[in-house]
């Protein structure tokens, strides 16, 4: 009896260490294929991260849920090194008239649950997010698909929920047809609301929020841990152009971008992409080649309520704009990281021409006053408006104020600092009364998505300009990416003549990494986490 | 015992009047938080509908507090914008933020009221000088300056505790950030110690002891430290109800995702379930650790008892 049992233990055992050996050497030949390192130590490594909002990828805009959802998903397009568009998850994406387009999707892709990634994963991921019950955030990209106005009725529930511009022609092509002709769609299909969803997340699309199955490199290893780590790890099933290079990647959570550089020098967390601008020149001088400054896509505007008399005169507010010193209040409060900006879009967008704004960006005291003056001057209180999210925000409104005071001579300027949760409804109330900060964050690289969202019809400075509306509107029809560019730079200068907001300066992002990363290749547009490599040493 | 059930009923009122107060400033509280979710992108109004009808912000106030409380009798705290049950979160972060408070609780108990005996014991003495220097330096200092200075120092250029996070779990992860919160109750339990142990060694008791030729370290342990520790008790009591609500910076500081975090972010992002939620428990706390610190008296006091 006690001899059987004993038997039946060391079978038991041996059975488990035959599994694991063979569990280990299929996991041993996949690395040797995709890593090349040996199979002793998973090679994963760190990146530090603020909580994600949601992990699905048509509810959310967070740049933290973006970064870990780029690991899980392939997009159909992505944006390369220079802002091309170039094809990943679909083999092209094809118009003769800009406003029907065809999407091939790439056979024989899989999601990490197995499931083969076709046309429909696509329509039913765009659909959920066009359904206006759903209130999912990136709704508003799906506007201009045909259909989109039944899935978002003014009144009462919509009687579908899926988008008729949306035709699955056979499970490897998508038809989409938009509301109008729109020469930058390719691009848009870069952006994470347009990745694909797996059958499995339809049947419980709260839990998919929690675990999302994706088509990507990576796939999620273990639970969400709230406010703690996010884990990833190679999925198996992958079988695109992106093969990780590392088995897996752990986003550790911070509440603090200060705390999180305190762990990058501790060498507790590998990457960090968001170091903060005061602790730049340190993380500069102690990790050299490995403190890398990519210019984003992020701008910050002072704007003016053109609603308001006293701001309705455009040489008033180029006169505003001449005032202001952008390099030296970068240099005080972003300790020169960020750089000043002449023009209307980042550098980093197609189309982008330097120093577009010509005089009325430059720094010119003189000029700017008399300018000032031939306006009318300015009487009253000066009201700037910001809200108190961050405190450079009030730190640049100082210098702008004292710029205006000593410039122009504007004496009376007073700081209206609103909680981060009113700002924006003041704003869309037109309640202020006052210059205001207004700040972007690109979506995708197109004058398209900085000028027809600021500039455009029911924008936030109440200007109106026909012209303006209707070049945007040529540029959008336009026969390609080529051809819209130089009608958008039309309009950019029309918006720039009439300067109701003035463009301060771009974001740079300032990153750093440990000894232990390798074959890093941060852009503006990804981490491209999938290319590093890990120094087990 | 009659007294503990007695004061454990009083606590019903308080309660309800805690939640609908805490309720009605976050609903006071000016700006559309759905529309702040969405930063400065474009939202359609038929996805904020969707939204606010989901979180009742359409209703009145009384109306919604009526939806939260029937939640609250079916065990159902609501969930947050992001769609996490409170319940699940609370759990997540109360575990993280109770091991903190109880490191910086043990830390001013056992060094505060250590220090405070040394100073008493050699009042004017050099023990007594450096203890009050020390103590006057750490009320004076801003905590989070004493957070990052400790982080940086004993962290990052010494190696001697873990900068930030909770990996190492406790008690390793929390020694650092526990001594960073308590140092501020230790310096006040260690003065209060001082103070009241050498007023009571001038009482006329201890005389009368000391006449009476009891050894020295039982008149100290036995008779005048326990009538001295009735203020540092309801000190510590009061102050555990505060390391619980107020470690927002130091787990800010050392990345700690706890209480503190989550009621800072949730008024920012006017989550109102989650902040009434918090604000309840950390109220209910309160009243239990006077409750604890009132039977305490008895312990240490019996003429407290019998009256």
């Amino acid at each position: 009896m006690t001899l059987s049992r004993r038997r039946t233990a060391a079978l038991a055992v041996a059975a488990v260490i035959l599994g694991g050996v063979s569990g280990c050497g299929g996991s041993g030949d996949g690395q040797d294929k995709q890593g090349g390192g040996d199979a002793q130590a998973p090679s994963r490594f760190s990146v530090a991260l603020t909580e994600p909002d949601h992990l699905t990828p048509g509810n959310t805009s967070s740049s933290y849920s973006i970064a870990v959802l780029d690991t899980i998903f392939d997009t159909p397009v992505y944006i390369d090194a220079d802002g091309k568009p170039q094809m990943r998850a679909a083999e092209s994406v094809t118009s003769s008239d800009q406003k029907v387009w065809t999407i091939k999707i790439k056979q024989g892709q899989k999601f990490s649950n197995g499931e083969p990634v076709t046309a429909e994963s696509f329509a039913d991921s765009w659909n959920a997010s066009a359904y206006g019950p759903n209130g999912w955030t990136n709704n508003y990209y799906f506007g201009n698909i045909e259909g989109y106005d039944a899935l978002n009725p003014e009144e009462g529930q919509p009687t579908t929920d899926k988008l008729s511009g949306l035709k699955v022609v056979d499970s490897n092509t998508l038809e989409v047809t938009l509301t109008g002709a729109f020469s930058q769609f390719p691009i848009t299909l870069a952006y994470i609301a347009f990745a694909p969803m797996p059958k499995a997340a339809f049947k419980d699309l709260k839990a998919y929020d929690q675990a999302p199955i994706g088509n990507g490199p990576f796939e999620l290893d273990g639970a969400w841990q709230h406010n703690k780590q996010i884990a990833v790890k190679k999925s198996a099933a992958y079988a695109g152009e992106r093969a990780a290079q590392s088995d897996g990647v752990d986003f550790k959570i911070y509440a603090s971008r200060d705390t999180a550089y305190t762990d990058l020098r501790a060498g507790k967390v590998d990457l960090l992409t968001t170091i903060p601008p005061a602790s730049a020149p340190e993380a500069k001088k102690l990790l050299g080649d490995r403190f890398v400054s990519t210019a984003g896509g992020t701008m910050d505007y002072l704007g003016f309520p053109t609603f308001d008399k006293r701001f309705a005169n455009a040489d008033l507010r180029k006169a505003v704009s001449m005032a202001i010193d952008r390099q030296a209040i970068v240099d005080a409060v972003f300790n020169g990281a960020f750089k000043p900006m002449s023009s209307l879009v980042a550098p980093l967008v197609p189309g982008y021409r330097e120093g577009a704004c010509g005089e009325s960006c430059a720094y010119d005291p003189a000029k700017a006053k008399q300018l000032f003056d031939k306006a009318g001057g300015f009487s009253g209180t000066l009201n700037l408006y910001f809200s108190n999210a961050d405190p450079s925000y009030e730190q640049w409104m100082t210098a702008v104020a004292n710029q205006l005071k000593q410039n122009l001579g504007i004496q009376d300027i007073k700081f209206r600092k609103i909680p981060a949760s009113d700002y924006l409804t003041t704003l869309r109330e037109r309640k202020e009364d006052g210059p205001f900060r207004q700040n972007w964050v690109m979506d995708y690289p197109s004058p398209q998505n900085y000028l027809e969202y600021m500039w455009g019809e029911g924008n936030r400075m109440g200007w109106e300009n026909k012209q303006f509306n209707d070049l945007v509107k040529q540029a959008n029809e336009a026969a390609s990416v080529e051809a819209s560019l130089p009608l958008y730079q039309q309009a950019e200068d029309i918006a720039l003549a009439e300067m109701p907001l003035i463009p301060l300066w771009n974001w740079q992002d300032q990153s750093g990494y440990t000894k232990r990363l390798g074959n890093v290749k941060l852009t503006a547009y990804t981490n491209n986490l999938y290319t590093i490599t890990v120094d087990r040493q | 015992m009659r007294y503990a059930v007695q004061r454990l009923i009083q606590a019903v009122p308080v309660f309800v009047v805690t939640t609908f107060l805490i309720y009605t400033m976050v609903f006071a509280l000016p700006g559309d938080p759905i529309l702040a979710l969405a930063g400065d992108k474009p939202v359609p109004e038929q996805v904020l509908d969707v939204m606010r009808e989901r979180y009742h912000l359409n209703d009145p106030l009384l109306v919604q507090y009526g939806h939260y409380m029937l939640g609250v009798f079916r065990g159902d705290l609501g969930e947050t914008f992001t769609g996490q049950p409170v319940s699940e979160l609370l759990q997540d972060r109360w575990a993280v933020t109770a091991q903190l408070a109880v490191t910086a609780w043990i830390f001013e108990l056992v060094v505060g009221i250590g220090l405070g005996v040394l100073a008493g014991l050699r009042r004017g003495g050099v023990a007594d000088t450096a203890v009050l220097a020390g103590t006057t330096f750490v009320i004076a200092v801003p905590v989070f300056v004493v957070g990052y200075t400790a982080q940086i120092l004993f962290g990052l250029n010494l190696g001697l505790f873990p900068t930030a996070g909770t990996d190492e779990g406790w008690p390793v992860s929390y020694l650092l950030p526990g001594m960073v919160l308590g140092s501020f109750g230790l310096a006040y339990v260690a003065r209060l110690t001082r103070t009241s142990l050498v007023e009571n060694l001038r009482a006329d008791y201890v005389r009368t002891a000391t006449a009476k030729g009891l050894r020295r370290g039982r008149i100290i342990g036995l008779h005048a430290l326990r009538n001295s520790l009735i203020p540092v008790v309801t000190y510590l009591g009061i102050d555990f109800g505060n390391l619980m609500a107020g470690a927002v910076v130091t787990e800010g500081i050392f990345n700690l995702p706890g209480i503190g975090q989550q009621v800072f972010q949730s008024i920012q992002l006017q989550e109102g379930p989650v902040v009434v939620g918090v604000v309840t428990l950390l109220v209910m706390i309160f009243i239990v650790a006077n409750l604890v610190v009132d039977l305490l008296y008895g312990v240490l006091d019996p003429r407290i008892r019998r009256a």
